[in-house]
């Protein structure tokens, strides 16, 4: 059962085919977010197959799909995580005990427990977002790799990029209707 | 129990009215808990507008100011060379800046050099201590005998400074182990280098041929920039490289290239391209000359000629050298910047200048352009009126007769003295540059060392080379201090400040006031004119036509964009002997070189050994930033990449295969040991070869991150080949076997 029944569907969008797996969105994110050295909210995998010179590669910045159906949110047991706004899976500090439910349920492996206790991850950052400004890895990214914005808008970067171009989306048969799509 | 709608929003609003008007969650009115929406308040109260410093690309920053910290560092909109954007070493700064291991006080020797004990000391004493040993090397030697070594744009106050002393020895990695052959290259061929940034249209180019650049891994912003919207676009990319680099898994076409090799490769492509006659035959008759000796020397270089050498199928070649003549114009032969590596470097980047010239590609849109710059006259403070000596970096003229700037590795042979400089250096002034890391050879550079009179190195952190200095001054970083204005020539053309986000941590100085200082000390305050940055940046923008106050305020002044190719109405001239693009050099010529590029074969790898390649990494640069602990979070060491079925192969390794993660040793053709490496077994490199990003295996203590992790690839650089042409010492030239580390 699902208590947010906003209007706005916030996603995101990598470009594989534009990335070259810089970080500059994980830097980006940490300095954003204060992050501690060892934490990070975004990351990038790399997977190669073939054998050489046969060779093909495939490079992804992610970061929390903010799930519709989120494990980690029915797996909370304090429910400190809450859909927010646009569907973006968030968790209330004072009402997490750091138990570490969600990090284990989390098919995408994109929650960490923060030194100070609680679960942390990504927030597509929604207090920029709020000000009308886009997530601090959306903006930060040298090749513009990454779109951002409410899919059920249609004239929205993110639904305009879904609408014209090839498009993935990883481990969906975790079942939790991930939010990333990966443009290939 | 039955709630009203009403009474639900109230009693929902209790506990978080002031958050939820705070955060806008109007419409989730469906939760229970109205949730605060954390905000990490790191947006600045202030944002002060500079330029980067953690590479050499410069881009317009904007640095967020809270509570008089720098809480992040994000591109500045306004700039052209950031457009807003920035790569990760860029954001990455705020870890440089909080580095605690950052150099804190001046420091002076009170042990022999290389023991690492310092005493600190004031500012005075130490300004004091190295004017007098700089006096009394002036004395007794003569000006000359002080050698300078720069990196970077801080570096400027102190050219002024030796030059006002009156050396000609200043010298700096970024020519003779960098960029020093293409810039060579292309003078000889069109009359005018690529300069810095390089003036090429990635961004209009429809197929991109890179070769041995690893473009996305190498973070030059804006080319990255342009490389994705150039992709965005449709362009296709050639990559030529011994690894499946990034940008090889982005390409149309890789070529898996034996290292050492490309002249052969190059040429064969210009056999297709002529004998095909798919070169630009109006282009190169209007503009060029050499046509005819060009067309016969590459007439027997063909792919099947090529093949053995390179290792790559005809049928490859011929289908590439099709698909990048197809797109001409706008098909770009990235020019590289690395590019010293095997000593026949000015060639090969002749072989990419013609290959360019037969595609029509230079001042053409989507090829190389010819921008210009901002007007920027020069501050008038008095100008050294004696005549020095030439440098001391060869032993007579006649060698490399076409270099165009001072050898480092001269520099560094006229310490140690044995026939290979002209006369003698006695003391090194470093600046900002790691020798120990950046020059081949370190064993030379230690010896070297150990011959000087005196060296003072004034630097940010201590790198390895202060811990050889009898005096160490530590600068500001780039986000503490004002700089010299930069305009540099770009398409769209500006003019950039660099000032300071917030007050010098610790004892540090800006490099302006140290130079100054040393001058003012040394009789030579009247070279510098200014006595603080914001005259000398006054004066400037004010002759320079331009209002001070909006480039404080924005961080940069852009200018009218002027045609930069022949179809937005630039008229092409060459500034070259005969006023045109010299396919065939008579410069060269003349200076007893070959006038067009030849195939010279390197020696292989043995049996057992490897080809030691080295490159970079996106988070970043050099060894500068491996200390750097937000950047060292993504990457923390570098990793030896190894084939897999050369490493299922590996004498020793019989019993226990090399995996992934193992720890390994390198041992060169001269016996040099490096640190233990991670083991990287890879299916993206070739297995005659491996490969490792530069910069790590730092041995300075007071690099408390950074020492100890990974691997120096220059400590394995024992041997390097010096182009005749202009010096560059090629680095790729040296073998390596593996070794199980001990545990």
């Amino acid at each position: 059962m699902r208590f947010n029944l906003s209007r706005k569907r916030y996603a995101m969008a990598v470009d594989t085919r534009k990335c070259v797996g810089c970080s500059a969105c994980v830097i980006a994110c940490k300095e954003e977010n204060a992050l501690p050295l060892a934490s990070f909210r975004s990351w990038i995998e790399t997977e190669t197959r073939g054998r050489f010179p046969d060779l093909a590669m495939e490079i992804r910045s992610e970061r929390c799909e903010q799930c519709t159906d989120a494990a980690c949110v029915a797996n909370c047991p304090t429910g400190a995580s809450y859909y927010a706004k646009g569907g973006v899976v968030l968790v209330d500090r004072s009402l997490c005990t750091g138990c570490k439910a969600c990090v284990a349920s989390c098919p995408y492996g994109a929650r960490s427990i923060h030194p100070d206790g609680y679960a942390d991850k990504c927030t597509f950052c929604l207090h920029r977002v709020d000000k009308g400004l886009k997530p601090a890895c959306v903006a930060a990214c040298p090749t513009q790799s990454l779109a951002f914005g409410d899919i059920n808008d249609s004239g929205s970067d993110i639904a305009k990029v879904l609408r014209t171009r090839q498009w993935k989306q990883i481990d969906t048969e975790a079942g939790t209707k991930p939010n990333l799509y990966f443009l290939i | 129990m039955a709630f009203t709608r009403r009474e639900f929003i109230r009693i929902g609003g209790i506990g978080g009215a002031a958050a939820v008007a705070a955060s806008g969650l109007t419409t989730n009115w469906w939760n229970l808990q109205a949730h605060e929406i954390p905000d990490p308040k790191t947006d600045g109260d202030h944002v002060v507008p500079t330029f980067c410093e953690m590479c050499f690309w410069k881009c317009g920053v904007l640095a967020h100011v809270r509570n008089g910290r720098v809480t992040k560092i994000t591109g500045n909109p306004a700039h052209p060379l950031s457009k807003g954007r920035l790569c990760p070493r860029g954001e990455g700064g705020v870890g440089l800046l909080y580095d605690p291991d950052r150099l804190k006080t001046p420091l002076v020797r009170r042990s022999k050099r290389g023991a690492q004990v310092f005493e600190p000391v004031t500012w005075s004493a130490a300004l004091d201590e190295t004017a007098g040993r700089m006096d009394a090397i002036r004395k007794k030697y003569g000006p000359e005998a002080l050698g300078l070594f720069i990196h970077g744009f801080g570096a400027s106050w102190f050219i002024r400074l030796a030059q006002a002393y009156g050396t000609p020895n200043i010298s700096e990695p970024a020519y003779a182990q960098c960029m020093g052959p293409r810039e060579g290259a292309f003078g000889l061929t069109y009359g005018q280098g690529l300069g810095s940034p390089e003036s090429i249209d990635i961004e209009n180019s429809r197929c991109i041929t890179l070769i041995g650049s690893h473009l996305g891994e190498n973070m030059h912003n804006t080319q990255v920039q342009e490389l994705a919207t150039a992709i965005g676009r449709g362009a296709e990319l050639v990559v030529v490289d011994p690894r499946f680099s990034v940008a090889a898994s982005k390409a149309k076409y890789w070529l898996p290239i034996k290292p050492g090799t490309d002249i052969a490769l190059l040429l064969a492509w210009m056999n297709v391209i002529v004998a095909e006659k798919r070169y630009d035959a109006e282009y190169i008759a209007k503009y060029a000359t050499g046509f005819d000796e060009l067309a016969k020397h590459v007439s027997d270089k063909t792919p099947e000629w090529a093949y053995p050498i390179t290792g790559i199928e005809p049928e490859v070649i011929r289908d590439s050298a099709r698909f990048i003549a197809g797109a001409r114009p706008a098909s770009l032969i990235h020019p590289g910047r690395h590019t010293t590596w095997y000593g026949d470097d000015t060639q090969r980047l002749r072989a990419v200048a013609i290959l360019s010239a037969l595609l029509g590609s230079w001042g053409r849109r989507g090829g190389y352009i010819l921008p210009g710059s901002m007007d920027l006259p020069a501050y008038p403070a008095k100008k050294p009126e004696y005549t020095p000596r030439p440098a001391a970096d060869r032993e007579n003229p006649s060698l490399y007769r076409l270099s165009e700037d001072v050898l480092t590795c001269g520099m560094r042979d006229a310490a140690i003295l044995r026939g290979k400089a002209s006369y003698p250096i006695k003391g090194w002034m470093v600046y900002a540059t790691d020798l120990l890391q950046s020059l081949p050879a370190p064993k030379e550079t230690e010896k070297a060392i150990q011959d000087l009179d005196f060296l003072v190195t004034v630097d940010v952190l201590p790198s390895e080379i202060t811990g050889w200095s009898d005096v160490v001054l530590p600068e500001s970083t780039y986000l503490e201090r004002y700089d010299n204005l930069w305009a540099p020539a770009y398409k769209e053309p500006f003019i950039a400040i660099r000032q300071p986000a917030v007050e010098p941590m610790y004892e540090s100085k800006p490099g302006w006031w140290i130079a100054r200082e040393l001058g003012v000390r040394l009789g030579l305050g009247d070279y510098f004119g200014w006595k603080n940055p914001l005259e000398l940046i006054q004066w400037r923008a004010k002759a320079a036509g331009q209002d001070i106050y909006a480039l404080l305020a924005q961080g940069v002044i852009t200018g009218k964009r002027q045609p930069v190719s022949e179809e937005e109405g630039l008229a092409l001239s060459f500034d070259t002997p005969s006023k045109k693009i010299e396919l065939v050099s008579s410069t060269i010529k003349a200076a007893g070189y070959d006038p067009l590029p030849n195939y010279t074969p390197h020696a292989q790898p043995p049996d057992g050994m490897f080809r030691l390649l080295f490159g970079r990494a996106a988070v970043h640069t050099f060894g500068r930033t491996a200390n750097n602990r937000l950047l060292g979070s993504v990457v923390s060491e570098n990793e030896l990449w190894i084939n897999t079925v050369a490493a299922r192969a590996l004498a020793g390794f019989e019993d226990k295969p090399l995996k992934s993660g193992d720890l390994v040793v390198l041992e060169n053709q001269d016996g040099a040991r490096s640190t233990p490496i991670k083991a990287k077994v890879t299916e993206r490199i070739r297995g005659d070869c491996v490969y490792m990003i530069h910069g790590w295996g730092h041995r300075s203590k007071g690099l408390k991150f950074a020492r100890g992790r990974g691997a120096s690839d220059n400590e394995l650089v024992t041997k390097f080949e010096v182009d005749p042409i202009m010096g560059g010492t090629g680095m790729n030239v040296n073998f390596v076997r593996l070794l199980r580390a001990e545990a």
